[in-house]
């Protein structure tokens, strides 16, 4: 490989955080001039603290980068920018109430003395969006866009800037199937124009698709750097987990009666927009409805009046007859409702507290955890350490604080406390986000062994992949509303749910 | 080679805060050591002073006890706070509180010596418990700041405490602003001859002993300390959040103000402060080196009163003034708030053990 080639050489880059997690160790790669190049590796695997590292927003502690042949310093990322590295974060860094053309200009405005020359940033703008073949309505509002040209947005941000070397993370996390093949185009376009891009990622398919080279990362290392088109997904799969994993889907279980039952569930935002519209559905037992949707939705509303952190404005929600609408969290729990949140660190766990206080939560004030007025703590520790060995967390004292375990351990230690407690109703949000691989296995795991029990399951995943292969029957949601439903879920495709989940076609009424 | 390495360095990661306080404990020494040696005439005379004299005699020993004794009542007032997460300053004021009203109380009751002591102590309790229950409430109700709150509180304590003993309990035939003498069935036993050092300090700790049993033992300590370390779990788990930051505050107040009748009944057996004592914020120095740890209150507490006793002695004895001892309290909380210090031997630490793996 001549050296003119390479655009972007990685030389033993090692990132180990305040909280001793290794980040990356090691890590050496080249990325060449003009090329798709994708990073793909479990949640964890390093991806995003090097991209970090890359656009200065953490430092190495060892290493060297190589930016066209020469060293490069970066501790910034104004530094980065001005290296012609351009950053597309997983979560927008748009100023929503601004126009398409500021927000691309912002912090390099062209002025007519002291103010914005509007006109020039527009003109600007629609320049770099012709030339690149990103089409975006310069002066509507960034609020009022599909999160798809938000995107668009943020790439013609990074290209004002004079980027050359493109870092995407997770782009298509966020993306519809059509809003992610529109993605690709403009990404083969780019490439066309001489613009060389790392994509992140752990959707394999994805990766197969569009990417020129592949790195695969593990535990902060990297495994290969290969062609892609050298690589099969199963070998990718097969690299990224250093196993076999399988990804084949769930059979449908059988179905029972129903146990949970919402009833023209409507929620209202303090401003008066419907934020859930009318939403009547049913969980059986033994079977896991998953609820497919972009998120925003509806998805998160419909969650916490279920699990009781807000009250709906209408409708309501029983459990095997018992009316959960106006119950305490405590109550609902105390009826047979299970909540796995979505963001465990805010509402699944206190993280400075010990493993043991926090298996505990949910029953700590109830006999044999404690008595009259004394915790029994001998008890709890035993209690633990049976959770602990039955579900293989990798800890050795159960009062160590949570926080020095795994996303997958901790998810793993959220759903050993609520499914002990003997639910009738699980209810999960997100149960892989920023889970790796093999912890979502488990994961998956103890969901099916829940399902085949008899538990009725309320999946909610951003994931169209973990929806498709854990649930038995989809509802998909879209503007706070079920805009299609799917019992048979066995040949359903993702291009499949698309439409429904932009709100480009919705079902009619089948009931 | 890494074997024998490994034990040493979990020793270091599991109890990190503990040494990194214990070094800035002595790091705060070394700062009055070198400042005796710079400004001093009689280094030798002073530093002795300063470091021994609070073991020099008996007398004094029992003054380091005595001193420790409020100490550890607004240190452990503060830490079930601090674990509640809720940032009330207002162990002054409760102190206050605590002190003019079981003063007011024993002044105008007649009773025998048993009950006396205990309506006295149990009704500084309560005053102090009242105090701070009203910045708790203002919280969970209204999401005020108990830090905000409770500190304009202590001002309210003080001129409110001056003047209920000012104009009701004032003792007209002493010449200095004082209350009138406790009767001496409200007064607190002596245990140490020729000292003043009273039962109340074998009461600080008894009630330290039960404070850790009811943060780390019971149900409600478990509350309090789930609330501190994320509310929104909390919540999201049906524990009732806003009793939860009134019970923390409530139980706060009480220990404090139950620190200021113990002081009354124990020191002085009169009321006679005119200002602020300021051992609700000595209060704080206590509980930020316990780490928020009831039993580590007593070590902390004692350490404090050390260099209190120290400084004082040396004011005696040496040419360096006791202010001294304000100067290393600040530069100790200073250090001790400070998360960087020492951030970097750990990291070599852990990168130590992430490369051994």
């Amino acid at each position: 490989m001549e050296t003119e080639d390479v655009i972007l050489e990685v030389q033993s880059i090692t990132k180990v955080y305040t909280t001793g997690v290794v980040a990356n160790r090691d890590v050496s790669f080249s990325v060449e001039r003009g090329s798709i190049h994708a990073i793909v590796g479990e949640n964890g695997a390093g991806k995003t603290t090097l991209m970090n590292v890359l656009f200065g927003l953490e430092r190495a502690q060892g290493g060297r980068l190589l930016l066209n042949g020469k060293e490069m310093e970066v501790s910034t990322p104004e530094e980065a920018i001005r290296l012609g590295i351009g950053m597309v974060h997983q979560h927008f860094m748009l100023a929503p109430d601004l126009t398409v053309a500021e927000n691309v200009v912002l912090g390099h405005e062209p002025r007519r003395g002291l103010l914005l020359d509007h006109s020039r940033a527009v003109q600007v703008t629609e320049e770099i969006s012709a030339q690149h073949g990103l089409h975006v309505p310069a002066n509507a509002k960034v609020k009022d866009l599909p999160v798809g040209v938000r995107q668009r947005v943020e790439i013609l941000k990074a290209l004002f800037r004079k980027a050359d070397l493109l870092i995407l993370d997770e782009p298509t996390a966020v993306l519809t199937p059509q809003e992610t093949d529109d993605l690709f185009v403009t990404l083969r376009r780019l490439k066309t124009n001489g613009i060389t891009i790392i994509f992140i990622s752990h959707k394999l398919k994805e990766v197969k698709a569009i990417a020129d080279r592949v790195t695969v990362m593990r535990e902060g290392r990297v495994v290969v750097t290969r062609t892609a088109a050298g690589m099969s997904e199963h070998e990718m799969a097969h690299l990224m987990v250093g196993r076999d994993i399988s990804f084949d889907r769930l059979p449908a279980g059988n179905a029972g009666d129903s146990v949970l039952s919402v009833r023209h569930l409507s929620v209202t935002s303090a401003d008066g927009v419907p934020l859930l519209n009318d939403i009547t559905l049913d969980v059986h037992s033994g079977e896991i409805l998953g609820i497919a949707g972009v998120d925003g939705n509806g998805q998160s509303e419909l969650v916490s009046v279920l699990a009781g952190l807000s009250q709906p404005s209408s409708g309501n929600v029983s459990l095997l007859g018992s009316d959960l609408t106006a119950m305490s969290i405590r109550d609902r729990h105390k009826a047979g409702l299970a909540y796995v949140p979505e963001d465990r660190l805010r509402d699944g766990v206190a993280a400075s507290s010990s493993i043991e206080d926090n298996l505990i939560v949910d029953r700590y004030d109830t006999p044999p955890y404690s008595g009259a007025v004394l915790m029994n703590y001998p008890y709890i520790h035993d209690k633990a350490r049976e959770y602990i060995s039955s579900l293989s967390i990798a800890v050795q004292d159960s009062r160590a604080s949570i926080e020095s375990l795994s996303g997958g351990n901790i998810q793993k230690v959220v759903l050993a406390r609520e499914l002990s407690s003997k639910p009738k109703v699980l209810l999960v949000d997100q149960p892989s986000r920023g889970v790796d691989v093999g912890s979502m296995e488990t994961v998956h795991g103890l969901i099916r062994e829940q399902r085949d029990a008899g538990l009725a399951i309320l999946l909610v995943s951003a994931d169209l992949d973990e929806v498709l292969r854990l649930a038995s029957r989809i509802l998909v949601f879209y503007g706070g509303q079920i805009t299609a439903e799917f019992q048979d879920v066995s040949n359903l495709q993702p291009s499949d749910l698309g439409p429904y989940m932009l709100g480009a076609k919705r079902q009619e009424a089948t009931v | 080679m890494t074997d024998r390495q490994s034990p040493v360095d979990n020793f270091v990661l599991r109890n990190f805060r503990l040494i990194r306080t214990i070094v800035v404990i002595l790091l705060g020494w070394f700062l009055a050591a070198l400042v005796i040696l710079a400004i001093s005439r009689d280094r030798g005379t002073t530093l002795r002073s300063f470091f021994l004299g609070p073991l020099s005699s008996r007398v004094l020993i029992g003054s380091l006890f005595e001193t420790m004794t409020p100490l550890v009542f607004t240190g452990l007032a503060l830490a079930i706070q601090f674990q509640a997460k809720q940032f009330n300053l207002g162990a002054e004021g409760c102190f206050f509180i605590g002190a003019t009203v079981g003063t007011a109380f024993a002044i105008s009751t007649r009773m025998p010596t048993a009950l006396h002591i205990v309506c006295t102590i149990a009704v500084g309790a309560a005053a102090g418990a009242a105090w701070n229950w009203l910045p708790g409430y203002l919280k969970a109700k209204y999401g005020s700041s108990e830090l905000v709150c409770s500190l304009m509180l202590n001002y309210v304590a003080l001129y409110l405490g001056l003047y209920l003993i000012n104009y009701h309990f004032r003792d007209t035939a002493a010449n200095e602003m004082t209350s009138y003498r406790l009767p001496t069935t409200a007064t607190l036993p002596r245990i140490l001859p020729g000292t003043r050092l009273h039962i109340g300090f074998l009461i600080a700790l008894a009630v330290a002993v039960l404070f850790w049993v009811f943060l780390y033992r019971t149900k409600w300590g478990y509350q309090i300390r789930m609330v501190g370390s994320n509310i929104n779990f909390a919540k999201a788990n049906g524990i009732n959040t806003g009793r939860v930051i009134v019970l923390a505050q409530v139980i706060g107040g009480a220990v404090a103000g139950l620190g200021g009748i113990i002081q009354i009944m124990g020191i002085d057996q009169r009321f006679l402060y005119e200002s602020l004592p300021g051992f609700g914020f000595d209060g704080i120095v206590v509980t930020r080196i316990a780490l928020n740890n009831p039993l580590l209150v007593i070590p902390s507490a004692l350490f404090l009163a050390y260099l209190k006793v120290g400084g004082s002695y040396m004011n005696l004895m040496g040419d360096v003034p006791a202010e001294l001892v304000n100067v290393v309290e600040g530069v100790i909380i200073l250090l001790i708030s400070s998360e960087a210090l020492l951030e970097t031997w750990r990291y070599r630490i852990m990168m130590r053990k992430a490369s051994e793996r």
